[in-house]
């Protein structure tokens, strides 16, 4: 999928994109049918696609495009829909200052600076690393978060090591996981400090179970051995405050330990834009049009929260792109009213303002599992405002919430906040702790050496 | 009277995670009965999974003169469980070179199963 490089940057575009994954590449579509004639697609890898490129497996795009797809053939759905954009790859934006001016520096042409009429972040999330987690130990070589390795075997064809253990059961290792076993590599166990697994059941029962590779949920990796090359880790299994118990651990040969232990938003830029960041998210405050606490700056996909499928960051990035092209060009979209809080159970809730004249999906996630509850929409005195039955919630899934403006119409006030509630049942004991499905067989040494 | 056997499966339908149990008798290919389904798609999954369960092989051949090394591809249906390592570990002496388009067939009818392998993206040359 080599995209066309611009021969010349122009002096200015319409729209600025930062970043060519999936959320940079939909967004840039989307300002070009809102009017953006000059669209600019700036990305550092060779080419556009993003991580898609190395998600080799299938799952993506049921939403999107109606099909099951592989990353790699999402992305080249995204790169032939952006015919009309210019893409610059190999390219890197150093800095975004307030009147919109990018600077970048390209392979072609070096530092160059473009004004944009609107810019939208899309930058994608890092992924957390041994530092982040902080585990004890010596620094030997042989530690690759599991998107790295993911890189390194599906891109260029290396194999990270022969024995590998995976501290964490987020989607990407559980799929690097089949993926080191089908290219010989041995795995000895995928280690979760939570008592539930993070990624899907259908990674849970397609990565682990097809290939017998054991689940230790409630265990993590307490040491890490060895000098050149890393010779074992000790894991040990966690109380319910998440302390290890030391006395209960236990060693695991091997040379290669996969971090698969969360996502952060990648806001250098962001930060240099000096733009509201939310906490909880770690990505910018955005209203209901994605538009950032500066005027023309928007933002879409991981980078503003983590997202569990692509399909969402298509469906957040459209909108994002749309507004960012109705700005460049047109009259923007009257400003929001209302703002949303998260309240009980809601870690976060992503816009952070609302308009009542809109339609518009806010997305949140919750703090803790809940079977049987309902989601409301609160008013600062109290009143329910809404409520909406749900049979689950996880907090590796995300919630979507289509907000109608008949909805909102009787409610003048400015704050809105969302809550996760329980829903009581006669008859049963407690709603609030429900024994939810532990999704595996999983295997526990329980105090053996 | 023969034994009854029971299989555990874990649904993939939703985050629920139903945990399902097919019932059978032993050698049997008589009745079989679901339960711990909490709906219609959980007691289909089942069965599917229990008669023949089935799964996409996606991995990676080796591409000579393009940008990457690796080229990725998959099945172009799914294929028995049982057959993915091996077809996988057959595709590992696959060598192909550039360009190569999407939907290529890499390797007609992988290891006599009927399914193609083909490519699951243009690779220019270079």
């Amino acid at each position: 999928m080599i995209t066309a490089q611009p021969r010349h940057l122009r002096r200015r575009y319409d729209v600025v994109v930062v970043g060519g994954g999936p959320a940079g590449l939909e967004a840039a579509v989307a300002a070009q049918n809102a009017g953006a004639a000059q669209v600019l697609v700036v990305d550092r890898e060779p080419e556009a696609g993003g991580i898609l490129l190395q998600c080799i497996h299938t799952g993506f795009g049921l939403h999107r495009f109606g099909a099951e797809l592989t990353g790699p053939e999402y992305a080249q759905r995204l790169v032939a829909q952006a015919q009309g954009v210019d893409i610059v790859a190999d390219a890197c934006v150093l800095d975004v200052d307030e009147q919109r001016r990018v600077k970048l520096m390209t392979t072609a042409s070096g530092i160059a600076t473009v004004d944009a009429g609107a810019v939208v972040l899309a930058m994608g999330a890092r992924e957390r690393t041994r530092a982040a987690a902080r585990i004890p130990g010596t620094r030997p070589a042989g530690i690759f978060t599991a998107g790295l390795a993911q890189r390194l075997v599906n891109l260029y064809g290396l194999m990270p090591g022969r024995r590998a253990a995976i501290l964490g059961s987020g989607d990407i290792g559980l799929i690097m996981a089949r993926r080191l076993v089908l290219e010989g590599v041995e795995v000895a166990g995928v280690f979760e400090l939570m008592p539930h697994a993070n990624g899907l059941n259908r990674n849970i029962v397609q990565c682990l179970h097809d290939f017998a590779i054991p689940l230790y949920l409630s265990t993590t990796v307490v040491e890490i051995h060895g000098h050149e090359r890393l010779e074992k880790v000790t894991v040990a299994p966690v109380d319910s405050t998440l302390q290890p118990q030391l006395a209960q651990a236990w060693e695991i040969p091997c040379d290669t330990l996969l971090l698969s232990i969360g996502l952060i938003p990648e806001n250098e830029l962001s930060g240099q834009l000096r733009l509201r960041i939310d906490p909880a998210t770690r990505g910018p405050v955005v209203a209901s049009t994605m538009e950032c606490s500066r005027d023309g700056v928007f933002a879409c996909g991981n980078v503003v929260h983590i997202h569990d499928l692509v399909d969402f960051v298509s469906a957040e990035a459209m909108l994002a792109g749309t507004c960012a092209g109705r700005f460049a060009t047109a009259a923007p979209a009257p400003a929001d009213n209302v703002r949303l809080l998260p309240g009980e159970n809601v870690r976060y809730c992503v816009p952070h303002t609302i308009s009542t004249e809109r339609e518009q999906t806010v997305y949140l996630r919750t703090l803790r599992p809940l079977e049987s509850c309902e989601l409301r929409l609160v008013e600062a005195e109290g009143n329910v405002l809404y409520t909406k039955r749900l049979r689950y919630v996880f907090p590796a899934e995300m919630v979507t919430l289509k907000l109608r403006p008949a909805i909102l119409q009787k409610f003048h006030g400015g704050t809105l906040r969302v809550e996760l509630v329980p829903r009581a049942f006669p008859g049963q004991g407690d709603a609030a702790e429900p024994g939810f499905p532990l999704p595996a067989p999983d295997k526990r040494p329980g105090g053996e050496p | 009277m023969t034994a009854q056997v029971t299989t555990h499966y874990l649904c993939i339908g939703c985050p629920l995670g139903c945990r399902l149990e097919v019932e059978e008798e032993e050698g049997g290919q008589a009745e079989v009965e679901v339960r711990g389904f909490s709906c219609r798609r959980g007691r289909d999954y089942a069965l599917q999974e229990h008669r023949a369960p089935q799964r996409m092989v996606t991995t990676t051949v080796a591409i000579d003169h393009a940008l990457w090394p690796r080229l990725p591809v998959r099945s172009q249906q799914p294929v028995p469980r049982q057959l993915v390592a091996e077809i996988c570990r057959a595709l590992r002496s696959v060598r192909v070179v550039a360009p190569v388009t999407l939907g290529d067939v890499l390797v007609e009818n992988v290891l006599g199963c009927g399914v193609a392998i083909v490519a699951a993206r243009d690779m220019a040359a270079c």
